[in-house]
């Protein structure tokens, strides 16, 4: 099959970027769209011109580095799925696609496609952790955690920081990001003790980082490809007014 | 050269508390006047910059990639392996070690792989207070399951997402340490050389992958935690990033390269699908849990799965290997399913594909259990093939995967540089000449939380901290050496783009130095490989320029190392003329088709010292002890 693509080009963060149309031509159904890219950037680097950059790299859907919109959606069209798992055979022949990368006032392009999502790495070290040292842990079923609580954790672990959730939103906000790791470990008995420290340092950060907050569009449910629920934003609020309650009320 | 692995004496189960009580200390005051620099970001990597910074040291972290969370490590699927003995079905240390060291068919150093064993326990307990979100039961205990080589059910498990769970709980403790002010964290940064002062390693030469900007970064010591090299086959189940290069310099500047063709060829990977393929995606191998593997009887049937007879179908693994059936180790399972595809009874396109069956398994357990077990794997298998495998059997075959073979290490994890340790999948230490599954993770994480962090403070403890400073003149000299590979790679201005040398190196690769290797194959490949790097030099496009982002630029460097890497793994596979493990050569075998190990002339690990671009490498041997197990036939039947 063959595409028409306008592309997001843009040479530095300080530049102006604009789409740039190229042919894709004798695309496999097969090829996930990643492929179909690099088929293009082959033309291109043959006629000795600057190759489309993007960000990949596991091709597998796990490692979150993929964080281009098609037609203005995250991840492209498919349900729970990144763009490097995403396949040709969900197009038509003949179909125009626009690319860009993930935009968000938090994410600034870098080059092209690829974006700055540094800020969610600085949401985690503000507190998206159980602060405990290497040795000394307990033995591992000394803990009991019951299989529900273990398994709604996991569902909000699976979250790979891919950013979508942020792109989609019209507010820009992390907080379905956030929400997965407050959750995570609010729900395990080890993640309980610092919870209402971790909520607050969290939100704060998102906040600083120059994320927008939540109005309950759930876009970010929407795009993302681990099908993370808006759910956990809930019990981020909830977490969170527990925690200024208990500052407040100094206990 | 004989070179010594410094195991510690004493009996087996007591060496490592014995090495343990004799290593030296650095002071508590003292920790943070040296900085480490720890290079790679996934299991191994995060979790020793982590640990190394909890205990007080100065920690710079590097990575290729935009955030330290997107190590390779994650894309590991299955499982870690603990002996716990959970499900009290006769597991222990010991047997953990035998079946590892057996797994890797006596081509492994007995006192690393009984440590690993050892630790194995620490780590899940480590993990579990991380808040890594393990599978358990309606009782609230850890779940385990049993994966390929074992016969316990001794494998922890994250859903498919094990390695995701645990790699998130490595960099969550690193990114604590971030926050503390004890790390200092460098993404989108490739490692270009390696700093060597009066015979230790110092420092790195780094390229800053957004600016250009080549940078000289000085340590008291240096830890390569940068993965495996399986991409030198082109296609294989590793990220795209995945290369050789910080291993690969690390050699040219004295680190001895142990055992390179012991790669692993993993046998459950969705099969190629054209030319345009950028990777192959692996299936876990706990699918072999509840899957059968299966082929037509009938060489050439083309008939849909579900048309052929039971009786007309051949279970070969369970026919073949009736005590391990389709749990037989990672190597046995994909020099099988080659056979019977050479054989013609390959399944899908080119025949080149063997079933993989759920449907005994939804009938007994019900499509809900399989669901709840491998869901993500089934819907994953689904994006890329567009078939239901809940309604059809999988179409697998075996693909490149992990590399056992590395840099060579002493028990320290010491290479043959002082002051440079090398951990994870980047050494060669632990899996001998095949690696179990579910075992990645667990030397990852041993290496990483409870190994380094000793063995680098005893080397410490006899070094003055901050001697060098990137004023040395070797950093210049190593900081022009990077400037000039990256003027040379923008100046050819050939025809042939990056990746079809890459696509062309990978397919001499596969053919000749892939899962069966022979003597003139081999020696076909010695003389292809060295052609096909002269045209690179001569031929190769790469546009842009050095001082951006420049993606073309970075792949040009690790394909240019891969086609100088590809020749060591093949002078190795051809000096080795015995059959082990994942290393198969045609001439050595048993009447059977099975493995033809030579003990006499090859227990030991081979280990190769440059000497040149224009020379041939240097072999080294360290002799393979065994005081605890007897190196037997590896049989699996």
């Amino acid at each position: 099959m063959d595409l028409t693509l306008y592309v997001w080009r843009q040479k530095n963060p300080d530049a102006a970027g604009r789409f740039v149309r190229y042919e894709a031509k004798d695309v496999s159904p097969d090829m996930s769209f990643l492929e179909m890219l690099a088929m293009v950037n082959e033309g291109l680097i043959r006629e000795d011109k600057e190759p489309i950059a993007f960000d990949h790299d596991c091709h597998e859907g796990i490692c979150g580095a993929c964080s281009q919109a098609i037609n203005g959606l995250p991840h492209g069209p498919l349900e729970k799925t990144t763009v490097c798992q995403l396949h040709m055979r969900h197009f038509r022949d003949g179909q125009t696609l626009h690319v860009e990368p993930f935009r968000a006032k938090a994410f600034p392009v870098i080059k092209d496609l690829i974006v700055d999502r540094s800020g969610l790495d600085r949401i985690i070290q503000s507190g998206g952790y159980i602060s405990v040292h290497t040795g000394g842990v307990p033995e591992a079923n000394a803990v009991l955690v019951p299989k529900d609580d273990a398994d709604i954790a996991m569902d909000a672990a699976e979250c790979i920081g891919c950013g979508a959730c942020v792109a989609a939103c019209p507010n820009g906000s992390a907080m379905l990001f956030t929400a997965a790791k407050v959750a995570h470990l609010a729900l395990l008995p080890q993640g309980r003790v610092e919870a209402a420290r971790r909520v607050c340092m969290m939100t704060e950060a998102m906040q600083t980082e120059g994320f927008g907050n939540c109005s309950n569009h759930y876009e970010c449910q929407a795009v993302c490809p681990k099908g993370i629920k808006v759910k956990f934003i809930a019990q981020l609020n909830r977490e969170f007014i527990k925690a200024r309650t208990k500052l407040f009320l100094g206990k | 050269m004989i070179l010594d692995g410094k195991v510690p004496a004493g009996p087996l189960t007591e060496k490592w508390d014995r090495c343990r009580q004799e290593m030296k200390l650095v002071s508590p005051a003292n920790k943070r006047k040296f900085t480490i620099i720890v290079v790679g970001t996934g299991l191994a990597g995060a979790s020793c910059a982590a640990t190394l910074a909890e205990l007080g040291y100065t920690v710079e972290s590097f990575c290729y990639q935009d955030s330290p969370r997107r190590g390779h490590s994650i894309a590991a699927q299955g499982g870690i392996n603990a002996a716990k003995n959970y499900p009290n079905d006769g597991d222990s240390i010991f047997r953990l070690f035998y079946d590892t060291i057996k797994g890797g068919d006596f081509r492994a150093r007995e006192a690393n792989v009984y440590r690993l064993a050892t630790l194995s326990n620490n780590i899940i307990d480590q993990c579990v207070a991380q808040g890594v979100p393990f599978a358990r039961d309606y009782a609230g205990y850890l779940e385990t399951r049993s994966f390929g080589g074992a016969q316990v059910s001794r494998t922890f498990y994250a859903r498919g997402q094990t390695g995701q769970q645990l790699l998130h709980g490595a960099y969550a403790a690193l990114s604590r340490q971030v926050k503390a002010g004890t790390v200092r964290l460098h993404p989108r940064s490739e490692m270009l050389d390696l700093v060597v002062v009066d015979g230790e390693a110092k420092g790195i030469i780094i390229r800053d992958l957004v600016t250009g900007r080549i940078m000289p970064y000085a340590g008291d010591a240096v830890c390569l935690c940068t993965g495996g090299y399986t991409n030198v086959f082109h296609l294989s189940t590793n990220a795209m990033g995945s290369n050789v290069t910080a291993a690969y310099r690390a050699y040219k500047k004295g680190a001895f390269f142990a055992n390179p063709c012991f790669t692993q060829i993993h046998p459950t990977c969705i099969p190629v699908s054209g030319e345009h393929q950028s990777k192959l995606t692996l299936m876990s191998e706990s699918l072999r849990n509840d899957g059968r593997v299966w082929v037509p009887k009938t060489k050439g049937d083309s008939r849909r799965p579900e048309e052929i007879p039971e009786k007309e179908r051949d279970y070969y693994l369970e026919r073949k290997y009736p005590g391990f059936g389709n749990l037989a180790p990672r190597d046995i399972a994909s020099r099988a399913a080659k056979e019977v595809c050479d054989q013609g009874h390959g399944v899908g396109p080119g025949g080149r594909g063997v079933y993989l069956d759920f449907a005994d398994a939804v009938a007994r357990l019900g499509e809900g259990k399989i669901r709840e077990r491998y869901g993500n794997l089934f819907d994953m298998y689904e994006k890329i093939t567009a078939e239901d495998a809940y309604r059809q059997p999988m179409r697998i075959y075996p693909a490149p995967h992990y590399a056992m073979g590395g840099l060579w290490v002493d028990y320290n994890l010491q290479s043959t540089i002082p002051g440079l340790f090398v951990l994870g999948e980047a050494n060669f230490s632990d899996h001998g000449a095949n690696r179990l599954g579910a075992s990645a993770l667990m030397q990852g994480l041993a290496d990483g939380y409870f190994i380094a962090p000793y063995t680098i403070a005893h080397y410490l403890a006899q070094t003055v901290p901050g001697k060098v400073t990137t004023d040395h003149q070797e950093f210049a000299k190593s900081s022009a050496t990077a400037h000039a590979l990256v003027s040379r790679l923008l100046g050819i201005r050939g025809k042939r783009t990056v990746n079809d040398f890459h696509t062309k190196l990978g397919q001499i690769m596969w053919d000749l130095v892939g899962m069966e290797r022979s003597e003139d194959g081999l020696k076909k490949a010695l003389q292809l490989i060295p052609e096909l790097r002269a045209e690179f030099w001569e031929n190769v496009i790469v546009p842009g320029s050095g001082d951006a982002l420049n993606q073309e630029l970075e792949k040009a460097g690790r394909v240019a190392d891969f086609l100088e890497f590809g020749e060591l793994i093949a002078r190795d596979a051809l000096h080795r003329r015995e059959s082990c493990g994942a290393h198969f050569r045609s001439e050595y075998q048993l009447a059977d088709g099975e493995a033809k190990r030579d003990d006499a002339n090859f227990c030991y690990v081979g280990a190769w010292q440059f000497k040149g671009s224009d020379m041939e490498p240097e072999l080294h041997k360290e002799p393979l002890v065994f005081e605890r197990v007897q190196p037997s036939v590896r049989s699996y039947k």
